[in-house]
């Protein structure tokens, strides 16, 4: 029976071609549109959330700066006013798990004849817990390396491989930052981009003291510019941010209605706002995108009234030869759901190529779940029973005496 | 207690409701028809033949009055046992042969049996035996398009039979086909109704068609008005 009446759709699909693809291309165009938005949408999800994850988790960042010189009101980070004694203190405080204060540059690298121009980080060795770093080889520096400013220095995987020829072993070789020679002590595992798209490993860490006295100078001894706070918890992010703020205001002896020369921002709170912000624009890709599958079924819809009405006198015959209602129904809702789920079906070949294509025109992220797939099948089907049914219904609903009498 | 009459009516009315009023297509008509007869029914055109024809085959329903096949008051059953009806029971042969175009001989005439649930294998088994019987045996994949109206009033019979109905309703047959085809297939009727004891009800306007049968019944402006067996008699021999 099931058989027959696939056979039966089939050709009553096949009977008018032009008429079924044209009506398919409805369905086609729709769900290849969904499956591509879907891709695109959750490709840049993966990417921002791989950022995030690799970002480290419950972290501020305290910035130095904003303070008036001369009416001039300075950007965030533009006078160093944090110290490395500030950092101590708000390491002492509840709720705060590590604080890595930060000075960052540019500097020349050279080993051998490579030579590299890259951002170098000096900072403690609490970066590590904090950005989530892996050592892939040799160790990190350590407090004592701070203590006594060591020429050492842990290099990131697009430094190595850019300074280090294939296979060479980078632990234990001096390279030259400015000049200066220092001792590969490790190197860091890869974390790709970040959420600004800049690469994280193009990167050199070494001690803040080493950093501040002997690469870059500075103004003020033990000045950082800025220095990244991590919570114990989640949870803990709130209290640690007013009484981070408070310990700072007394630290600088900041009294109300004066600016603050340092400002406090959660990082946390802002990749939550970049995540859901991408999450809303896959969602509203994947919308746009239902709508052109909309428009498919509504084709499907109209292809199907009239198609009820060119075979008025072929219902009215098959009522005649013992045919119920729900056989009539049946078979009407069959076919629309035959056109669905074959526009479907390309529709998915195209969405996936598609997909591939842009991938490989612009290098985006795309991502294509089996979900997603089976996501645009469901809807498929579901588009083809719920415009299907009223086509259907209006045959099934035909008097057979009416039907008979069509001409 | 078994029913006798294949088809009971009585006091049959049907009266359509037009724009110039209500057209009264039956008045009154009481008769019966028995297992065996080969009736044909006569009137001028608009007289209500085709009318008293769909309400005998359940596809329309009378306004007021009775109407009992197989002894089964037709009003009582719902559309779904209706249309069991019509294909245990009923098969209709049609003036203008209304088969399926893209449908294969074959399959048109194991139409029924889909709809009675029966399997591929055995309805186009059957499907075979009827078309052969018609005298079709070389025709089996062609389509409806591909044969003389004649033939396609064979397969249309074929079609008809193929459920081994106990009555066949046909409106006109032979209205579409020219003197040497009608005979033909009045004689595929004849055969049917005398060697197989098949009731026929036939609706024609040519004399010399309705001769074939056995009983005559004539409308005039839907009222019955002249019947030679009134009482109704069988004139097939059943075997
Ligand atoms: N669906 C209908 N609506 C209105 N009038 C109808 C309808 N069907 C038939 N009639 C009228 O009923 C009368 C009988 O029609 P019909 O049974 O078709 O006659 P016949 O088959 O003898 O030519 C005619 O006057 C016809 O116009
Ligand atoms: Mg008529």
């Amino acid at each position: 029976m099931i058989a027959a009446m696939l056979s039966e759709a089939w050709r009553a699909l096949g009977a008018n071609l032009m008429r079924t693809v044209l009506t398919m291309l409805g369905m086609i165009i729709g769900v290849g549109a969904v499956i591509l938005m879907l891709a695109i949408g959750q490709g840049t999800q993966f990417v921002v959330n791989q950022s995030i994850e690799s970002m480290g988790s419950n972290l501020f960042i305290v910035l130095s700066g904003s303070t008036t010189s001369g009416g001039l009101r300075m950007g965030s980070g533009a006078t160093p006013t944090l110290t490395l004694a500030d950092a101590d203190a708000i390491s002492e405080l509840n709720g705060v798990a590590y604080v890595a204060p930060s000075a960052p540059g540019v500097a020349q690298l050279m080993y051998g004849s490579n030579n590299w121009s890259t951002s170098v980080l000096g900072t403690t060795p609490s970066i590590i817990a904090v950005r989530d770093w892996k050592v892939v080889s040799g160790y990190p520096f350590g407090e004592s390396d701070v203590r006594s400013a060591t020429r050492v220095a842990l290099l990131g995987r697009t430094v190595v491989q850019n300074l280090f020829n294939q296979g060479e072993y980078p632990v234990g070789k001096t390279i030259r930052i400015r000049q200066s020679p220092f001792l590969v002590v490790g190197v860091l595992g890869p974390k790709g981009q970040s959420l600004d798209g800049r690469d994280q490993d193009d990167t050199v860490l070494v001690p803040v003291t080493t950093a501040q006295r002997k690469i870059f100078g500075t103004q003020f001894q033990g000045a950082v510019r800025y220095m990244m706070v991590q919570a114990v918890s989640a949870a803990a992010m709130p209290v640690v941010e007013k009484s981070m703020t408070q310990l700072l205001h007394q630290r600088h002896h900041i009294q109300e209605k004066m600016d603050d020369d340092f400002s406090v921002r959660n990082l946390t709170a802002l990749a939550e706002t970049a995540a859901t912000a991408t999450k809303v624009m896959s969602l509203m890709l994947g919308a746009i995108a239902s709508i052109s599958l909309l428009v498919g079924g509504i084709g499907i819809m109209n292809i199907m009234l009239v198609s009820v009405t060119e075979r008025t006198r072929e219902i009215g015959v098959r009522v005649a030869l013992g045919a119920r209602r729900r056989d009539i129904l049946a078979q009407f809702l069959l076919e629309a759901i035959m056109l669905s789920v074959i526009g479907c079906l390309v529709g998915v070949g195209l969405g996936v190529g598609g997909s591939a294509l842009v991938n490989k025109l612009t290098g985006m992220t795309v991502v294509i779940t089996g979900d997603s797939i089976v996501l645009s099948f469901i809807v498929a089907a579901g588009v083809g029973v719920f415009f299907g049914w009223y086509p259907a219904n209006k045959a099934a609903s035909l008097e057979p005496i009416e039907a008979l009498r069509y001409e | 207690m078994a029913e006798p009459a294949v088809v009971r009516v009585e006091r049959l009315h049907k009266q359509y409701e037009t724009a110039a009023g209500p057209v009264h297509a039956l008045n009154d008509v009481t008769l019966s028809i028995f297992p065996g007869e080969f009736v044909a029914v006569m009137g001028a055109s608009g007289s209500g033949k085709s009318t008293f024809m769909n309400i005998l085959g359940c596809l329309d329903v009378q306004t007021s009055g009775e109407y009992f096949l197989n002894g089964t008051d037709v009003r009582s059953l719902d559309k779904d046992r209706q249309a069991k009806l019509r294909n245990d029971v009923i098969g209709f042969v049609f003036q203008s042969f209304n088969l399926l175009s893209r449908a294969s001989l074959l399959e048109n005439v194991g139409l029924p049996l889909v709809y009675s649930k029966i399997g591929r294998a055995e309805r186009n088994e059957r499907a075979k035996r009827m078309l052969d019987s018609v005298g079709l045996e070389k025709y089996h994949r062609s389509r409806p398009n591909k044969i003389s109206g004649g033939q396609q009033q064979r397969v249309a019979i074929a079609r008809a039979l193929v459920n081994n109905p106990r009555l066949i309703l046909a409106d006109e047959p032979t209205g579409n086909l020219d003197t040497k085809t009608s005979g033909e297939i009045m004689e595929i009727f004849t055969g049917l109704n005398q060697r197989n004891g098949i009731t026929i009800v036939l609706v024609t306007h040519e004399e010399d068609i309705a001769l074939h049968a056995r009983r005559r019944i004539r409308f005039k402006d839907g009222f019955l008005v002249s019947d030679d067996e009134p009482r109704g008699k069988p004139t097939g021999s059943r075997q």
